[in-house]
């Protein structure tokens, strides 16, 4: 029963705080300073992804072999590689690695 | 690059970050089971509450014998990133009808991410919406499959699709490092994350990125 509360509360408040960011209304963003840096918010919120996915567990600061496939991504991405390539380099990165008994 | 090239690349990048992401629902279908909750209550997290962390985050209180209260007080930590997301699409989306229901439903990290990589307002809109309805596809699917076939497939680490997560969203910020004010705002973001990942909640380090983030960008010059 309690398992039940806590599913269906945790998934109301879910969407209320996904919701909550649409009530703003569009012409407060719209002021020249808030726009620059609603421009630039994305490289902060993609930065920071870039390293909860790469060097966390969520609770701390780990090297494993995400670390690797970001590298080989990296380099995918000088090189002009497609998405696509650069998503499955870096995965078969740490699949071959781990497949070795590392990270 | 033509329209249509455009949008196919698009389509591309969302249908592949859906893939590497939504198959992820699996060890969540098996874990949720393993950790004491019925296959309905598995299906029904991942269909209402859709937000891979939280979902973790709440099953891992409650297999760990803490109470409802906390379970939802640390999935909802998680989740307050998604308001922030919201903040960003709202301009682009615009949802009226019964998007007002749907576009905030689908708003997590992947969706947002590929929305916000976009040039224009149009493919941002077809960015948000293939990655959104795939993700939300392939993770309601896996979580049925998870939470029935248990630990039958092995961990995804071990196909490396954290590892594609992670490339992901590097491909996605890369094209965005081409003047010095971005570089320098994802220099922060990132040093504001990993200062903070050890210290408070899990979901808040992105949050304080895009804070400091946004002073920087205020304060810019």
């Amino acid at each position: 029963m309690s398992f039940w509360v806590a599913v269906l509360a945790a998934g109301v408040v879910s969407f209320l705080l996904k919701f909550a960011g649409y009530v703003v209304p569009a012409e407060r963003l719209e002021e020249p300073r808030v726009r620059r840096v609603t421009a630039m918010l994305p490289a902060a919120l993609l930065a920071s992804l870039v390293v909860l996915q790469t060097f966390s567990t969520g609770r701390d600061l780990v090297l494993d072999a995400r670390a690797a496939g970001l590298v080989v991504a990296v380099v995918a991405l000088v090189c002009r590689a497609p998405f696509i390539v650069v998503v499955v380099l870096a995965a078969a990165t740490a699949a071959g690695l781990r497949a070795l008994g590392w990270g | 690059m033509t329209a249509d090239a455009a949008r196919s690349a698009v389509v591309r990048q969302g249908l592949s970050v859906a893939a590497s992401t939504g198959l992820y629902g699996v060890s969540f279908g098996a874990l949720s089971t393993t950790s004491g909750l019925s296959l309905w209550q598995t299906c029904v997290l991942s269909l209402l509450l859709f937000s891979g962390g939280s979902q973790f985050a709440l099953i891992g209180v409650l297999g760990g014998g803490g109470t409802a209260g906390a379970a939802v007080a640390a999935s909802s930590l998680l989740g307050v990133r998604n308001a922030l997301y919201g903040l960003q699409l709202g301009p682009v989306m615009r949802p009226r009808g019964w998007r007002r229901v749907v576009v905030p439903q689908l708003t997590i990290d992947e969706s947002t991410a590929v929305a916000v990589s976009q040039s224009t307002p149009p493919l941002r809109r077809l960015g948000f919406w293939v990655t959104g309805l795939g993700v939300y596809g392939f993770w309601n699917l896996a979580t049925l499959v998870g939470a029935l076939a248990g630990n039958a497939l092995g961990d995804p680490k071990r196909y490396g699709l954290d590892a594609a997560a992670a490339a992901s969203f590097i491909a996605l910020l890369w094209p965005r490092l081409r003047a010095r004010e971005p570089v320098a705002i994802a220099v922060v973001g990132a040093l504001v994350t990993t200062l903070l990942v050890p210290v408070i909640p899990q979901g808040l380090p992105v949050v304080a990125a895009a804070v400091v983030g946004s002073v920087v960008a205020w304060c810019w010059k």
